[in-house]
């Protein structure tokens, strides 16, 4: 069919063929100076036994843990105050919506800004309120530290983002259902939990995973706000796919570690189809 | 009685009927004004930091607001290394061909999908889709192997590819169920004025689809404006950097007095404007789109 044509031969070209590589690549040792030598699963056995494949690997678990609750329950309590008609609320949801929709390289290095230890207003305002007494060494020196300024700044950059889809949700709830709770009395914290929770549940399972696999494969906000720093400490998964693949040339070993990592993904997106897919039925 | 039903109809959930006017309405208020400035605060800090002298900019601890005003930052932003034309024309040439290219492919492939009986049309549409589940943050290695080869690194439309690989799975499953929706009436009237597959799906479909191709171009857009990781791989060569690429290279620059901060801020302003007019122009077909991408 001609229609189709096009878009399948790019597809083939442009996702099929470099998965083909890929696999293919993970086999091999191959530096891109030497011609490439069939491993078999050496280079999965090696990521075994790298202490910085560990490293990133369980740092990115970290930063995954920490923040997918906080952009999930907040995320939610701001649905809750914004899916309301009213002026005001339609505001609040545009304005936590704005960071949503410019990059987040762009919106790391502001923030690598804004907690930089001399020129940042972060250390500023604290200093002034008197949080602290003398300026904070925010990113790059403390892994959990660095940790903790990227959260937060990946928080206000992607928080809206579930904002948006649970307020959705929550609108869709059949309005019987609302005047049905009204009816008996029960408080507002009452249906939050009893009645609109449960009919978003759903929604806030995608948003889940959703925000889950965004991530196991964060990188921009690590790039740029840490370097990986201290000693490729705060290196993530991606991270440190990228610096054995480009800076160091090992591209069998860095297409590996892709491997792994499109695996760890792939489960996860498994169940957010299998959610999806249920959803039509 | 039917009015009081009605009035409550129209209220959706956790509206608190009794004290909504009280001072839980006002707590409301404050919380929503504080939320709001405690998002919009980063951002207008960054614009008041583009727009200080470039001492003010350097200093020490910070200050809050600008004392003058000056274009200075934007000056050493628009003559840093290639100059801020060079980047901006490599960030919208390439943000503009991975519109074209999701596009042409898109909806062509959108409408065979949505219109024709075609042999194992579902197998076609899975692997169409088989960016959904491998990411390309994975590719990317031999995507620069094969993009090296055939001499697209370092070019727009090499990046452009990449970013209309990332977009296509997400702009096809959109327009596929927007083309599936739109009544076969009036196609069947067009054939019967004798209209070749292709006239159809000008002058009939995509007319009555504006919305989902709105929506796939904004998306198309927005993603590789602000793309990043894709970029450091492909682009190496200074003069192909785009805009996020640059900021980053200029964030580590440790000239005589180190990162030049004003000029960064004034750099972030200028990547952020785009984004925020097409969204404040375009949220209706952005929210839509979001709800279709996340959740399906």
């Amino acid at each position: 069919m001609a229609y189709l044509a096009p878009a399948v031969l790019f597809v083939l070209a442009f996702t099929v063929y470099p998965l083909g590589q890929m696999i293919w690549m993970s086999f091999h040792d191959w530096s891109l100076i030497t011609p490439p030598r069939y491993v078999g699963l050496g280079n999965y056995q090696r990521a075994f036994a790298d202490r910085q494949y560990w490293v990133s690997f369980v740092f990115t678990l970290k930063y995954t843990a920490i923040i997918t609750p906080v952009l999930i329950i907040g995320g939610y309590l701001l649905a809750l105050l914004a899916s309301q008609p009213s002026r005001l609320r339609r505001l609040t949801r545009t304005t936590v919506f704005i960071p949503v929709v410019i990059g987040l390289g762009v919106s790391s290095l502001l923030w690598y800004w804004l907690f930089s230890t001399d020129f940042g207003l972060v250390n500023r305002v604290l200093l002034d309120l008197g949080v602290i007494s003398k300026p904070v060494l925010w990113l790059g020196v403390d892994a959990d530290r660095s940790n903790l300024a990227i959260i937060a700044s990946v928080t206000w950059k992607v928080i809206g983002f579930g904002m948006i889809l649970f307020v959705g949700a929550i609108q869709a709830i059949p309005t019987e259902i609302t005047e049905a709770s009204l009816v008996d009395g029960a408080s507002y914290w009452q249906r939050v939990t009893r009645v609109v929770l449960p009919l978003t549940l759903r929604t806030v399972l995608l948003v889940t995973l959703v925000s889950i696999i965004g991530s196991l494969l964060a990188f921009d906000q690590f790039y740029i706000m840490t370097a990986g720093q201290p000693q490729n400490e705060t290196a993530t998964s991606v991270f440190y796919v990228y610096l054995n693949s480009f800076p160091y040339l090992r591209l069998g070993y860095g297409a590996a570690l892709s491997m792994i990592l499109a695996l760890t993904i792939l489960a996860f997106t498994v169940v957010q189809l299998l959610l999806t897919r249920r959803s039509h039925a | 009685m039917t009015a009081t039903l009605e009035r409550r109809r129209a209220r959706p959930v956790g509206v608190r009927t009794h004290t909504h006017a009280g001072r839980t309405g006002y707590l409301i208020g404050a919380l929503c004004i504080a939320i709001a400035t405690v998002m919009l605060l980063p951002l207008v800090a960054s614009l008041l930091a583009s727009v200080k002298p470039t001492a003010e900019a350097a200093a020490s601890p910070p200050t809050y607001l600008p004392h003058d005003l000056s274009l200075d930052s934007y000056q050493r932003l628009w003559n840093y290394q290639q100059g801020l034309p060079t980047y901006l024309a490599n960030s919208l040439g390439t943000a503009l061909l991975a519109i074209a290219f999701t596009l042409l492919l898109t909806v062509p492939a959108a409408y065979a999908l949505a219109r024709f009986r075609i042999p194992g049309k579902e197998v076609i549409f899975v692997v169409l889709l088989l960016a959904l589940i491998v990411p390309y943050q994975a590719l990317l290695t031999p995507m620069f192997l094969l993009f090296a080869r055939v001499g697209l690194t370092n070019t727009l439309v090499g990046l452009a590819i990449l970013h209309t690989a990332i977009q296509l799975p997400f702009s096809l499953y959109v327009l596929r169920n927007s083309l599936s929706a739109v009544p076969r009436e009036l196609e069947e009237a067009a054939i019967v004025d004798g209209a070749s597959s292709l006239q159809v799906l000008v002058r009939v479909l995509v007319p009555s689809t504006v919305p989902a191709i709105v929506t796939v171009a904004l998306f198309a857009f927005i993603m590789s404006w602000n793309e990043f990781l894709g970029a450091l791989v492909m682009m190496s060569r200074g003069s192909s950097f785009t805009l996020p690429l640059i900021l980053a290279a200029a964030r580590t620059e440790t000239s005589l007095g180190g990162t030049d901060w004003g000029m960064l801020q004034a750099g972030i302003t200028i990547s952020v404007i785009p984004c925020v007019l097409v969204y404040l122009l375009l949220q209706r077909y952005y929210v839509s789109g979001l709800m279709t991408g996340a959740v399906k």
